[in-house]
This record gives C-alpha cells, structure tokens and sequence, in this order.
C-alpha cells in the first residue's frame, strides 16, 4: 500500500469561463431538458463558439429522467469525443469541474460545457423526496418524511448542542444572503429580511424555521472548461484553478454530521495553491441549510472548528463586507434549482472573477474559495468537493 | 407525560369519514426482511458473520469488511437518543395530517444509528427502549420508548399509530360459544375495549358460560353463523360501521385424514366455517373497516385470524381440518395485501394443539383457550402482526423457516409412524 496519498498535479493552463445562469422559476412547466437547452444554447451565445467547437460535455441533473448525458448529445446535437453524468447533487460544480478540467488538462477534450439544470413541476419535490435513494427509502423517509429538512434539523440541534452555535448566527448567514440577493436580478427572493424576522419565523422542524430552507424551483446554470490559450484567442474572460479537493462518505462513524470531507483534504487544498485563507476575497458554500455552510467555514480553515459563532459574529457576510459570502444570495435567496444548486457558487464565483458581476460585485476580487456538499443519502450528505480560483484579469 | 385517551365522542354522522393515508411503503428488497421481524415485534438488523459489525441500513455487504454473509438477528433493544427534532411539515400527507411529529438520531446499543419515531415521554438525550413495529403502511419502522413506563404511555399519539390497542375500541368476537370465544371477551374487557360484539349461532340452543357471558361489562349478544351469508351481511348491514376490531374466534375442527372420512361431509363443514366463513366475513366486515382506517381514536384497526399452526403444513392426524385452515390462512395473506394502505393489520395467530375437547386426545404441551385470548389481546396491545403461541407452534414455525419441504416430510413420517 502506497505512503498517504499521492500529489495531485495542478492545473496550469486549464481555466473557466462563460458563467451561465438561467433565471429561476418556482414552477415551470417545461422540462428539465429545457433548462439544459437553455443553458447550452447561452453558453454558445456568450462564448461566440459553435456547436462543433464543444467536444466535451458534462451534465447533472436530477429531474432529466429517462435521458442521461448520453441521450442529450442527440438531443443537443453535440457529437462530443469526452461525456460524464456527474451525479453528485450539490457537489456537482466542484466535481464537474474537477473531471472536465483532467480532460481538457490530459487531451481528451479541447472545450468542455459544464451544465446543471432541473425542472420542478407542482408537486415533483415530493416525487423526488420518495424515491431519492435506496437507504432513505429503507431508513428515513418513513420517518415523517420531513426530507432535507428532517435531516438538517437534526444536524442543526446537533451542531448547537456540541459547539454552542446559535440561531442568531444562522440568522445572521440567511440575513446577509437576502441583502446579497436583492442586488442580484435573478434571485426569486426580493423582499429584504430582518434578523427579528428570522429570529420570529414559522418552525419547520425545530430548530430549522422557514428562512433556513431554500425553496426548491426550476433553473439552470453553465460554464465551460477550456485551455487557457483558447480563451483568450475567443477574447473569454477566465478565472484559473488553483487546487480542487473532494470526498465521499468522509466520516462515517461520526454519530451525527458534525464536518464534513474538506476537513480531511484542507491542509492539500491550501497548500496546493499556495493561497492561505486569509487571502480570499470570498467564499461560495452549498447552502442548502446555513448549519452546512458553518460547516463548510470551519472544515476549510477559515475558522477554527467549533468557532464558527465568534467567525460570523465578527464578520459582516455581505458582498461588501468583511467575508463576502453566498454573493448573489445562494440557494437560500436565489432559490434551489436541483443539481443547478451545485453550480450556483461556482458561476457566481466564476462571474465575480471574470468581471461580470452586477451590482453585487465583490470589489477587487482576486480569489474565490467555492465549495459544494450534496446527496442526503440517509441520514447525512456524502458528497463534498472544494475548488479555489484566482482571477485570470491582469 | 402523555394525556390520558379519552372515550372518542359519538360521531358526527353529517362529517365525512376521515379517508386512510398511508406513510411511504416502498423497501428495498432487503429492508422487507426488517417489516418481517418487525411484524413479529423482533428488533432485528443484519449482523456481519465475519466481523461481527452491526449493520443499518440493510445493505448487500458488510462496509467494515466487505464480507457478503450477513445474518439477520435479533438486536439489544437499549440505546441513547443523541438528536432529535419535531418535525412541522412533511412531503407526505399520512405525516401532514398529525403534524408535529417527533423523530430522532438513536445510538443503539449494538452500534449503528438510527432514525427512529420518537416517544412523547423520552426526554432530551436519555436512554430509550427501541421497539420494531408495521407502521399504518405495513412496513417496519423502529420507535424509540422511555426506559421505563410513564403513565399513559401506550395513549401516545405516535406509538398508537403501530399498535392496535382494544381500549375505547368496538371489537367484534365472532363465536362467543366457545371456552376460546369468552376468554377473549374476558381479555378485551380488562383491556378496556368500550364495546365487545359476540357473536352467537343459533341461540336458542344453550351454551356453557351464556349467563357470565352476557354480565361482561360492554358485552352484546349478536346472531351470528358465519356459515350463513345472510346471517353474516346482516349483522355486518348493522354493526359493520363500527367495528374497529375483528376476532374470528369461529372454527370447526375434526380429527381425521382423508381416507379416514366417508365422503366430503365433514371436509365440506370444516370449509364452510374455515374458510368461507372467513370469506364471508372479509367480504362483509372488510370493505368497511377497510374506509375506516383513520377514523379517528377509535378508527378500524384489526383484524384477527386464528389458525392452526398445521396450516403451514398439513398434519394428517387432523388432515382435512388443517388443509382448511391452510386455505383460512393463503386468505388471511390475501386479505393483507387488500388492507395494505388501509392502517387495519391483519394479525395471524399460530397456535398449537388447543386445551378443547376436539383436541382432547392429544398429548401436552397445549394451549389453553385463555392462554390464547390472552396472547391476542397482547399482540393488540403491541401491534404485532404475526404471532406464534405454544412450544408445539414455535416447534413448527423453526422447523418451517429452516426449510418447509423437510418439514412436510418430517410430518408425513410421523404419520407413517403412527400408521404402524
């Protein structure tokens, strides 16, 4: 058996590019092949490429039942010589960009499109919640079939009990999250939130109330992968990699979710891009639930473990804050998209560093730390991945 | 503490009848292995042959060792409810409708965590009794208990969804004739049942016990033969809305193997009762208590089949009784899987040779009629679906598991035996 692991090589002359987003709906009628359409065919748009030129394809989804990433090549007419299916829910960005990225890297593909999308009809949430997995079918679901927020209120009472987190600090994520939102045109969230109003909102699941559950709805988000020479011969504002980390089913004897995979890959993750975490301008967490993005702050080091109260009470999230956080609003604000909530922060990440941010521009933004966490498999989330991009602007 | 379960009120005839939900269902094929002990009331996970390892949930291959032998075994029933939440929403309209609902993370004792349903009285992170239970949809769910008895704690909202409980509960006693029949009155008066149907065939005729019978507390004394359909729809036309429970205490047993009997006479008369008494009490009492499934405190909740345990395979001492009760039970499976959704359990009870005088020459260990009465009313209580009573049952059943053809010819050579 091999010493630890073996170095990762890094990804020099591999970039991102093209952040894509398709304005969520609550509900929408169309298929998830639609919001994948859609994404693509904006990708093509905003890049200038045509369709040939894309000779590699990514995709995640949820809802693209019977199709997979097979079927959408005929369907999109892509005749692609590189595909993957990333299955990951909301580690989906990070680890689509970890394959696409290898592929571009070792040849196998020039251009790589990355797309997540799902519908949500009226009523498909809760015909994914019963067949989500085998072992939630067996073990959880028939448990009051709560769902995620089942599942998260558990680790949220758990994280309380154990670090002496409060609701006040959620409160404070989901606040800064809406005031990020409102600056951002595609959020489905406009109406500005209090701390009180957090602090008075309706249980879900004690102790989750309404604010800390994302509403699920239709969307889609897109970016590509590609050579670093290709975008700028395209004139593609780009973003560079400088490490990527993930894990699944890190952990498990930990009684209840208390961290999750970052923690075992972080000293890598940093040390790989030679980056400490004071340096970045901002963090992008999967925030299904705020409890997960405390998570995923202390399990990169931002703060010590178990800290995380003291890290957000001394810090302003907003975009124009001291810790720019979730800049466009997350999932929280923005709305839950399916398998596109794993790419939320990367594109947002991807677009604040390429320059294309709105009003919710991160001033001077150099570095952006993005970080996915996905599949409530049972009763915790499997998937975890990290990446750290640096702007490609001179 | 939980409240005390009042005496539900008379219903409001101008409301409609509150329809059966149903909590989600689907198992994976190994998981059914769980509802299959949980039918029993038996606690059981897979447990690694190799390494020991306590698994949950069910899988294919043990994720300590890899080792495919996994053994399903009864577990410790201790553990410790590390994390909890009360749940306010939920995807699921059985759930929807008894919101909030309480669910928790249960360190066992045995290893794994698990989601269980938690008790009312278990207080933040104390140890707790598990218990393994159908729920309404049919399935295994696990539900975490107090250590120790609380006041009023089988009236818990939640544990009263696995459990059939006779209390505030109008049960119907098919033959009340029988020594078997009043022991089962008896039982369901102490158990608190508000209202115990008895019925009797042919009433002019006198029976041993009619006068104690009559004096139970809740009794009343109904015409009924199951082995006439019109005798049957009647009382079903009357008390049909209402029965939440119902006991097929009604056999008719002879002793005899086919070539012992001249003609079908006799088998004819064991099939009528057997089995198209069943049948006609399933097409007459089922539709009914099938709509009745969550109608309120007291919704339909049980019905009771008792059945020799040779009806999973024939004994030929009383061959053509058993080949009946074969067919009452193949019925009973079917009238299971025509109440799944409905929240009424079929509970099948498998007994041995029975203290009666049909059973007289038998030799011990037997059965007596009260030990039997009993044993219903506890399954009731618990909400245990599958019950077998007595060493000459239980003897049956493990041989059964072990393998059902071996048994059939274990049980022809004791016939051989006793030929010579």
């Amino acid at each position: 058996m091999g010493q630890g692991n073996s170095k990762r090589a890094g990804y020099e002359g591999v970039v991102v590019a093209v952040p894509v987003s398709v304005p969520y709906e609550r509900f929408s009628p169309e298929s998830a092949h639609w919001w994948l359409a859609k994404a693509l065919a904006d990708l093509g748009k905003r890049s200038g490429l045509a369709v040939d030129d894309i000779d590699g394809l990514c995709v995640s989804s949820f809802t693209l039942f019977p199709d997979t990433a097979a079927g959408i090549t005929q369907h999109f007419g892509l005749t692609p010589r590189w595909l993957d299916h990333v299955p990951t829910g909301g580690a989906s960005g990070v680890v689509t960009l970890r394959r696409a990225a290898r592929a571009v890297q070792s040849g196998d593909a020039n251009i790589v499109a990355c797309i997540a999308g799902d519908t949500n009809h009226v009523d498909s949430f809760r015909a994914m919640l019963t067949t989500f997995s085998r072992f939630s079918q067996d073990a959880s679901y028939p448990y009051g079939s709560g769902g995620p927020n089942g599942s998260f209120s558990l680790i949220t009472s758990h994280h309380m009990k154990t670090y002496g987190t409060q609701r006040e600090d959620f409160g404070k994520i989901c606040v800064a999250q809406r005031a990020n939102a409102l600056k951002y045109p595609d959020a489905l969230m406009k109406s500005p939130l209090t701390l009180e109003q957090y602090m008075d909102a309706r249980l879900i699941a004690d102790p989750i109330v309404l604010f800390d559950c994302v509403m699920p709805c239709a969307g889609a988000e897109a970016y590509l992968v590609m050579r670093e020479g290709d975008a700028k011969g395209q004139n593609l504002p780009f973003a560079n990699i400088l490490s990527t980390i993930e894990r699944h089913n890190a952990f498990p004897d930990d009684p209840v979710q208390i961290r999750g995979g970052w923690a075992l890959d972080k000293d890598e993750f940093w040390s790989m891009a030679g980056v400490k975490p004071e340096q970045v301008d901002m963090l992008q967490t999967y925030d299904d639930y705020p409890v997960i993005s405390v998570m995923q702050m202390e399990d990169l080091g931002f703060c010590e473990k178990g800290a995380a109260s003291e890290f957000i009470q001394a810090n302003t999230l907003t975009y124009d804050g001291t810790f720019p956080h979730n800049t466009s609003g997350g999932q929280l604000s923005v709305g839950q998209a399916g398998a596109a909530g794993g790419f939320l922060g990367l594109v947002e990440a991807i677009r604040q560093l390429t320059g294309e941010a709105g009003d919710n521009a991160v001033k001077d933004a150099r570095i952006a730390a993005v970080s996915g966490f996905g599949i409530i498999n049972f009763d915790r989330g499997l998937c975890t991945g990290a990446v750290l991009l640096e702007s490609g602007q001179q | 503490m939980t409240e005390l379960l009042q005496r539900p009120p008379k219903k409001d005839p101008q409301k409609r009848t509150v329809l059966p939900t149903s909590p989600p269902s689907a198992r994976s094929r190994k998981a059914i292995a769980f509802s299959t002990a949980a039918a029993e009331g038996r606690l059981a996970l897979q447990i690694c042959a190799e390494c020991d390892h306590v698994i949950y949930p069910a899988r294919e291959l043990c994720p300590k060792c890899w080792s495919m032998d996994l053994q399903w075994q009864d577990i410790p029933d201790g553990g410790e409810l590390i994390t909890e939440t009360t749940l306010r929403t939920s995807a699921n309209t059985y759930f929807r409708e008894r919101m909030p609902w309480r669910i928790g993370t249960v360190r066992l004792d045995a290893g794994p965590m698990v989601l269980a349903h938690i008790h009312g009285d278990v207080g933040e992170y104390e140890r707790v009794t598990m218990i393994a239970r159908t729920d309404k949809s049919g399935q295994g769910v696990l539900m975490a208990l107090p250590e120790k008895e609380t006041a009023n704690m089988a009236d818990d909202k939640q544990l009263r969804a696995l459990t059939c409980d006779p209390r505030h509960r109008r049960v119907l006693v098919t033959d009340g004739r029988t020594q078997l029949g009043q022991c089962t009155v008896n039982a369901l008066a102490n158990a608190g049942a508000s209202k115990i149907f008895v019925g009797i065939a042919r009433a002019w005729r006198p029976y041993d016990g009619s006068a104690e019978l009559a004096a139970v507390s809740g009794v009343e004394i109904m015409p009924l033969d199951i082995t006439d359909t019109i005798s049957v729809n009647e009382l079903a036309a009357e008390i049909g809305g209402k029965t939440d429970i119902l006991i097929n205490t009604a056999e008719h047993v002879r002793p005899g193997s086919a070539m012992q009997r001249h003609g079908i006479l006799t088998a004819r008369d064991e099939m009528e009762t057997n089995y198209f008494g069943l049948m006609r009490l399933i097409q007459a009492f089922g539709p009914g208590m099938r709509g009745r499934g969550a109608d309120g405190d007291n919704s339909a909740c049980a019905w009771v089949n008792l059945l020799s345990v040779y009806a999973l395979s024939n004994w030929s001492v009383f061959g053509t009784t058993t080949a009946s009760q074969a067919a009452a039970y193949s019925l009973s499976q079917c009238l299971r899987g025509e109440f799944a959704g409905s929240g009424v359990k079929v509970v099948n009870v498998l007994f041995g040779p029975l203290e009666d005088s049909w059973r007289q020459p038998l030799p011990p260990p037997k059965v007596t009629p009260k030990r039997l009465a009993d044993a219903i009313v506890h399954a009731l209580r618990q909400g245990i679906e599958n019950v077998t009573l007595g060493p000459v049952a239980e003897d049956i059943v493990r041989r059964f598991r072990d393998d059902p053809f071996v048994l059939e010819r274990e049980l022809m050579q004791a016939q051989q035996g006793q030929a010579v």
